[in-house]
């Protein structure tokens, strides 16, 4: 016998486990390594912002490769403290967005998970999500001594107005002579008019993958959602998108069917603000499942389709602009709130955990009001935990853990 | 039936032993380096202040940030729902509790019937919190006990506009060279408590009547800057500091 012996296997957890998880980390590898090789294979790489415009990238056959989504695995692999002191000593402010600072850090020493992201041949830079974006691209831009290009999407206080889409419109235009001065080749528009149609048939499906938990108990929680969500950031407007949410959906659908809950003897439901906090979705997950609640629905996944409104498959260019400009962050609290509310109603939650994200002002803002307007309009107990998705100095557990057991003898 | 709570904060250890529904006895002590065995501790240390056997006690519920590590407790609940049931027991008009405790603040809302509706607490950080005090009487070189009295002979309080502790103190610092009296600092101080928790309440609303509850409440200097601050008066719990652990027994004895 020897000591690596394996523990039993819960049958129980077995059936429990989404099995396509295992497919979506192939296609994250798959994805990584094609862009780490993408300077043998000539292909170009862009770093986008989270909620930047990638389908035009796409027809262009870039490869977008996203800080952000490095940021979060930085975070899930609990690297996020040594590149954040590391940014630190390079004189960046600890206040500075922890996603800022692992990435300007890590440029620097090829460090993270995978040994640092690919060098980048151009930027594209989207500030519908925050302002810090702006510095930190023109930062990376100095370092690397490559184009930049930014799509300024002006805050729709309380509405997207002429104006605003005439502006971001031109700029779009601006944006596809940009990538055909940089790509050496002349845009295809019958193409990007093709990865729109997969763009949005992505994104409907991403939606649909998320109502699932409309169901009772729900078959998947927004830690799962957290996890899949990858694909939709990432590689939006391809065709491996819509197969990999088309057999999630499936996953889903059975589970549904055969009652597997994401949460055994689910008695709460709960919504999810703000980004995870990557370094601690385990203990969370387990801490909630503790009480046997539910984390159904967040306002985070639902970012990646909760625009397809706006997004039109005759003229998806066109569209792009008003689907960019109006994203859940870029828009005012009030409109915000609405949408809290309706997904309370959408999803029967019974209470409101609101992360107050340290590092993600733009989100974080206006929350003390959303948790007033919720409480008004539905009359729910919320639960304000702080922290930071990236840096864990920012987490205090007992303080945290007190505060959860707390809610929940409130809400039992 | 005899039921105990045992409250393990982050400074002190508090006890109480209820019987039929009356506190017969309570017990405070510091929590010391090994929080573990500090519930265990003071749980014997009551049994023996107050003669009772083991055996003939019931139901104990832990609470505090240590309510997990105490082994002789049947349960653990948190200190917001025990502060609440401890401050309705004494007073079941209460609907607002204000802790303030060694490492946090608290504010809790709670319905007639004791129930708590909504809460809040402190980030981290212990301004606003009786570390803060401790960090300030020590900066003062003044007795923490004396605190209270000191201060309400100001007869200007200083302006201390820092939200962390640690710049606090060097305001403190930068007053006392100024030559600044101590008691108009020290009214400083809990002013700058009183801004920061009265904020926190009014997130989840002050209703009246309003308890404080912890060891600050002994301190009368912050229970008048929190009445400044809300415009509210506020009752102090006759047994402040072991409100929490009074609660913690009533639970375990079903009685809350
Ligand atoms: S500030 Fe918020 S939106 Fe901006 S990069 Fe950081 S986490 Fe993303």
């Amino acid at each position: 016998m020897n000591g690596s012996e394996k523990p039993p296997i819960d049958p129980e957890k077995e059936k429990r486990k989404i099995k396509s998880v295992k497919r979506m980390k192939d296609i994250m590898t798959h994805y990584y390594i094609d862009a780490k090789t993408a300077d043998q294979t000539g292909k170009k790489v862009a770093w986008v912002t989270s909620g930047g415009p990638v389908e035009p990238l796409i027809a262009m056959d870039v490869i977008p490769v996203y800080p952000e989504n490095h940021g979060a695995m930085i975070g899930a692999a609990k690297m996020g403290v040594d590149l954040c002191e590391k940014a630190e000593e390079m004189g960046y402010a600890g206040d500075l967005c922890s996603y800022a600072r692992a990435d300007i850090a890590c440029a620097t020493v090829n460090g993270g998970p995978i040994g640092g992201l690919p060098r980048p041949d151009m930027l594209v830079c989207c500030n519908n999500i925050c302002g810090t974006v702006l510095k930190w691209y023109e930062v990376q831009a100095r370092y690397f001594k490559v184009p930049l290009f930014i799509l300024d999407t002006p805050f729709n206080h309380t509405e997207y107005t002429p104006e605003a889409h005439a502006y971001v419109r031109s700029q779009l235009d601006e944006y596809i002579v940009f990538l055909e001065t940089h790509c050496k080749k002349t845009f295809d528009h019958d193409r990007l008019a093709e990865v729109g149609r997969l763009s949005m048939a992505g994104q409907r499906l991403w939606q649909q993958v998320l109502d699932t938990t409309v169901h009772r108990p729900a078959p998947m929680s927004a830690f799962d959602a957290f996890f899949h969500l990858a694909l939709i950031v990432t590689l939006r407007g391809t065709r491996t998108v819509v197969d990999y949410y088309t057999e999630l959906l499936d996953e889903m659908k059975t589970r549904v069917a055969t009652g597997i809950a994401a949460v055994p003897g689910e008695r709460y439901r709960l919504l999810w603000d703000n980004l995870p906090v990557w370094y601690r979705t385990r203990w969370l997950s387990d801490k909630f499942a503790a009480h046997s609640a539910c984390l159904v629905a967040d306002t985070y996944t639902s970012s990646w389709c909760g625009t397809l409104k706006y997004l039109d498959e005759k003229d998806f260019l066109g569209s792009m602009a008003q689907g960019y400009s109006r994203v859940y962050i870029n828009i005012g609290t009030d409109q915000m709130a609405d949408m809290v509310v309706d997904m309370v109603d959408k999803y029967s939650a019974d209470g409101l955990v609101i992360h107050s994200n340290r590092s993600c002002k733009p989100y974080s803002l206006g929350q003390y009001d959303i948790q007033r307007i919720v409480q008004e309009k539905r009359g729910i107990p919320s639960l304000i935990i702080e922290a930071d998705m990236t840096d864990s100095r920012s987490f205090s557990e007992s303080q945290i853990d007190t505060r959860i057991d707390a809610f929940m003898e409130v809400l039992k | 039936m005899i039921s105990v709570g045992i409250d393990v904060g982050s400074i002190s250890a508090k006890a109480a032993m209820m019987k039929d529904g009356e506190l017969i006895g309570s017990k405070v002590m510091l929590t010391g380096y090994n929080a573990r065995n500090a519930g265990e501790r003071i749980f014997l240390d009551l049994l023996a202040g107050l003669d009772v056997q083991r055996d003939a006690v019931g139901r104990i519920v832990a609470t505090g940030y240590g309510r997990n590590s105490v082994e002789v407790a049947d349960k653990a609940v948190t200190e917001i729902t025990c502060h609440a049931a401890g401050a309705h027991f004494q007073d079941p008009a209460v609907r607002c509790v204000i802790d303030i405790g060694g490492q946090d603040s608290k504010v809790i809302a709670m319905d007639t019937t004791g129930r708590v509706t909504d809460f809040a607490m402190n980030d981290k950080c212990a301004a606003g919190t009786g570390r803060f005090l401790e960090v300030m009487a020590r900066a003062l070189e003044v007795d923490l006990d004396a605190f209270g009295e000191m201060s309400l002979q100001a007869d200007q309080p200083a302006a201390i506009s820092s939200l962390c502790t640690v710049f606090a103190e060097s305001e403190v610092i930068s007053l006392i060279a100024r030559g600044e009296r101590r008691e108009n600092i020290i009214a400083g101080i809990h002013e700058s408590i009183g801004s920061r928790v009265i904020a926190m309440a009014n997130r989840v609303g002050i209703t009246e009547p309003v308890m404080m509850t912890g060891g600050v409440a002994k301190n009368i200097g912050v229970v008048r800057a929190l009445e400044k601050k809300s415009g509210k008066s506020i009752r102090v719990s006759a047994n402040a500091q072991v409100n929490g652990a009074i609660g913690a027994a009533l639970i375990a004895a079903g009685i809350a």
